[in-house]
């Protein structure tokens, strides 16, 4: 283990390096290109284990993409917005062919008009793809989220999505511990698919289906996608005995006061709670959700509403499909309040995604739990823990009304 | 542990598009003492349905094209209407 | 090396398995059945949507004895250099037994010329290592015959009823100016040229485009026993030029190379076109006789660069 001091970029191409990725298809887009442009030095010097390849639009790299983990490869990439946008369709052949592609997206904000800052409009209109979708809120959750993500992925051979707030994250230098490479190949041996395009395996692979066939395939697909939820917890469970590093949950909580530091950008090692551990005897009122960087601020803000009087506690989605609902229900006391700042905008409907989710889930729990949110930090603009604390009273007061 | 393939798979079999010799309004009829063995027939055949060997054809699968009697270069296989005897 | 493509020397093996779902008389399964005696069974074979895949009949059953990814559209130049990519990898670190099976595509005129166009632009650009096969039937036959890029002038589709007002573009040559190992075009009509160019391919490492004349009964309104003879009447007219380019170096295959040079006459135009329902409304056109000349002429420029380009 050693510790660096590196950007979001580089936390994310070490990972990939030591990954033992087979095939690597990229294309420039701001703020990933540095993921790119790492990983192609790295090939250069002869460090990738897997090819390197530069396409010509994203649509195409998650074609390559695709069809590498169809051979049995273990794939990456990663874009940003306008990017993840044009592989659309692909992402949907990937998570229908159960093609177990890893790929970071590094969120930014999509146009018209042209914005190029952090926000999670890009990754939540992939919500229905079929993809697993992680959440990272640290560098140190950037380089373990890429060996996590492959464990899952090839496990349940559904793709996964690792996001993270472009600049706040992908570009900030901050510290961070790598692992032994025995560690990793421990963690992560080859991936061994049952079936493999080729003509020792056979097959023609997505031919069209009828109704039933085609229904059943899909149904399946989306029992499975609910079925990761426990293998993202058995992975996070065996990443942690290995490393010896703990790790967040599903969703985490910070201890009242936000003085846990489970963002590990605010408040150094200490990232005890897990949703096992917090919940019923945890005596916040006040429960703050967001998915991202910007949970680190409302660990500020909680402690600070704390502080005012207002027993607050930050949680910070971690994983955001399959949506942890009973996870998140476990976590708040009956009669609390749930405020959901969400980085995104639900168009026709208020607040943002996140907001959506933490209803639906939240609807049956039977914990009788007020529920309000909004949309803040779009288009990368700050979100001072003023801020937040004066939009979080709002809220509050909105819950009472 | 074996795992399961889940990807969507289909397998080569005759046949994949139905039985496709009851889509024929015409059938090709091998005339064998003019057939010279040139091959044309099998090579043009968009089915695979004649025989290498003897020009067999598989009315099974056969769909009536028309394009082995039409390529014949003398004219050893005639198409005769689906009912009517050769 | 010298390659037979005598028919009694070609391969048994069948890449088709009879009982497909394709129309009688399709050129899909025909170019199909050769590309699979030239190639073997180690291949794997990359689909977009075409005619070639509505052809397969339903899951979970196939009518192709070859490994398929039928992927989007878009997708096939950036898919086969995934495949193809990845494959080499795969072997390099002995995860997957050698050697490495040829990796082609077998895609239409709309996957090729006009939505597909920068995936294999660009696949030809970096000189991956795999085949692209164009079957050209000039329309987007399995959506109900539309236009394409590749539907030439004056030619009816249900998208341009009176007939297309604008040529083809030259994609073969489009491709040449990639500049890779390999290019030809063939025809359904000579499939023993056909086969020896794939022959050839097989054997070059790279990037290799080749584009096969396949015309289509139902878009070009023609019966299901004519599809060889429309495409033999393409070649013999010029409508349609044989020729193929190794290493850029061009040489004209017979019989285009006869009336190229002028030895041989082009047959009628005006045949080539009335036998094909799609140009009726040419064949009505007051103006028919004058169109025809120019369609000749464009004929005459073109068979007449390319024989400047062989020169070269």
């Amino acid at each position: 283990m050693s510790r660096e001091i590196a950007t979001g970029n580089t936390a994310c191409a070490l990972a990939v390096k030591a990954a033992n990725v087979d095939f690597i298809a990229v294309y420039p887009i701001t703020p990933q290109t540095t993921i790119s442009e790492k990983l192609a030095d790295y090939a250069a010097a002869g460090e990738l284990t897997g090819k390197y390849l530069t396409v010509e639009s994203e649509h195409s790299v998650m074609s390559a993409v695709a069809a590498a983990a169809a051979t049995g490869a273990r794939t990456f990439t990663a874009t940003s917005s306008q990017g993840l946008l044009y592989m659309h369709e692909i992402l949907h052949y990937a998570a229908g062919g159960r093609l177990p592609v890893v790929m970071v997206n590094v969120n930014r904000a999509v146009c018209a008009p042209w914005c190029l800052y952090a926000d999670h409009q890009d990754s939540v209109s992939q919500r229905d793809t079929g993809w697993l979708q992680f959440y990272c809120a640290s560098h140190q959750e950037i380089y373990d989220s890429i060996f996590l993500a492959y464990k899952v992925a090839e496990q349940m051979e559904i793709p996964v999505m690792i996001n993270y707030d472009g600049f706040l994250l992908s570009h900030s230098m901050l510290p961070f511990e790598t692992l032994e490479q025995e560690v990793i190949d421990s963690y992560l041996p080859a991936r061994q698919p049952a079936w493999r395009l080729h003509p020792q395996w056979g097959g023609t692979f997505s031919n069209v289906a009828g109704a039933a066939e085609y229904a059943a395939y899909r149904h399946k697909l989306a029992q499975d996608t609910l079925e990761a939820l426990p293998v993202i917890k058995a992975a996070i469970a065996e990443y942690e005995e290995l490393t010896g590093r703990p790790q967040p949950g599903l969703v985490q909580a910070g201890s009242k006061g936000g003085q846990a530091g489970g963002t590990g950008r605010t408040g150094g090692e200490g990232q005890a709670d897990s949703e096992s551990q917090t919940g019923g005897e945890s005596q916040a009122e006040v429960y703050l959700l967001s998915m991202g960087s910007m949970a680190a601020e409302m660990e500020l803000a909680a402690a600070e509403l704390t502080k005012q009087g207002i027993p607050a506690a930050a949680l910070k989605l971690r994983i955001y499909r399959p949506f942890p609902a009973e996870e998140l229900a476990a976590l708040l006391p009956a009669g609390s309040t749930l405020i959901v700042l969400d980085r995104n905008l639900a168009y026709g409907h208020s607040g943002g995604a996140l907001l959506m989710e933490a209803r639906s889930a939240l609807y049956n729990s039977g914990k009788n739990i007020k529920i309000a949110g909004s949309a803040v930090g779009i288009g990368g603009q700050d979100l001072p823990v003023s801020l937040l604390i004066e939009e979080i009273r709002r809220l509050l007061e909105v819950t009472k009304s | 542990m074996t795992k399961e393939v889940l990807q969507p798979l289909a397998k080569p079999v005759y046949g994949a598009g139905g039985p496709t010799g009851t889509w024929r309004s015409q059938r090709p009829v091998l005339d064998k003492e003019k057939c010279t063995g040139c091959l044309l027939c099998w090579i043009y055949c968009p089915e695979a349905v004649i025989a290498r060997e003897d020009r067999a054809i598989d009315y099974e699968y056969c769909k009536g094209c028309g394009l082995c009697a039409r390529e014949c270069p003398v004219g050893a296989i005639a198409m005769i209407r689906e009912g009517e005897e050769a | 090396m010298s390659i037979s493509a005598k028919l009694t020397d070609m391969p048994d093996h069948e890449l088709i398995q009879r009982g497909t779902g394709a129309c009688a008389g399709c050129p899909s399964p025909m170019g199909l059945r050769i590309v699979g005696k030239a190639l073997g069974p180690d291949a794997i074979m990359v689909m977009t949507p075409s005619c070639a895949v509505a052809s397969i009949g339903m899951m979970p059953k196939s009518c192709y004895d070859v490994p398929v990814l039928n992927v989007c559209f878009a997708s096939a130049g950036a898919s086969a250099a995934g495949i193809s990519g990845a494959l080499d990898v795969q072997i390099a670190k002995g995860v997957i037994a050698g050697p490495k099976p040829v990796v082609f595509n077998w895609v239409g005129d709309g996957g090729t010329y006009d939505i597909g166009f920068q995936g294999v632009s660009a696949a030809a650009e970096r000189n991956d290592d795999f085949i692209h096969f164009c079957y050209n039937n000039e329309a987007y036959s399995n959506t109900g015959v539309q236009r394409s890029g590749a539907t030439p002038l004056h030619a009816a589709t249900t998208t341009t009823p009176a007939g297309k007002s604008e040529g083809k573009k030259s994609m073969p040559l489009l491709m040449l100016d990639h500049a890779p190992a390999y290019v030809a075009t063939a025809s359904i009509a000579y499939p023993q040229d056909f086969y020896k160019k794939i022959a050839k391919a097989k054997d070059i490492k790279g990037f290799r485009y080749i584009e096969l004349h396949a015309p289509c009964g139902p878009g070009w309104k023609f019966p299901a026993s004519e599809t060889v003879e429309i495409g033999r009447m393409a070649v013999k007219t010029g409508a349609w030029a044989l020729w193929e380019a190794e290493n850029g170096a061009l040489t004209i295959n017979a019989p285009t190379l006869q009336l190229a040079e002028g030895k041989t006459k082009p047959s009628s135009l005006e045949d080539y076109l009335k036998v094909q329902g799609r140009f009726a409304g040419l064949m009505k056109d007051a103006a028919k006789e004058q169109a025809i000349a120019v369609m000749a002429q464009g004929i005459e420029k073109e068979l007449a660069d390319l024989l400047a380009r062989s020169k070269r």
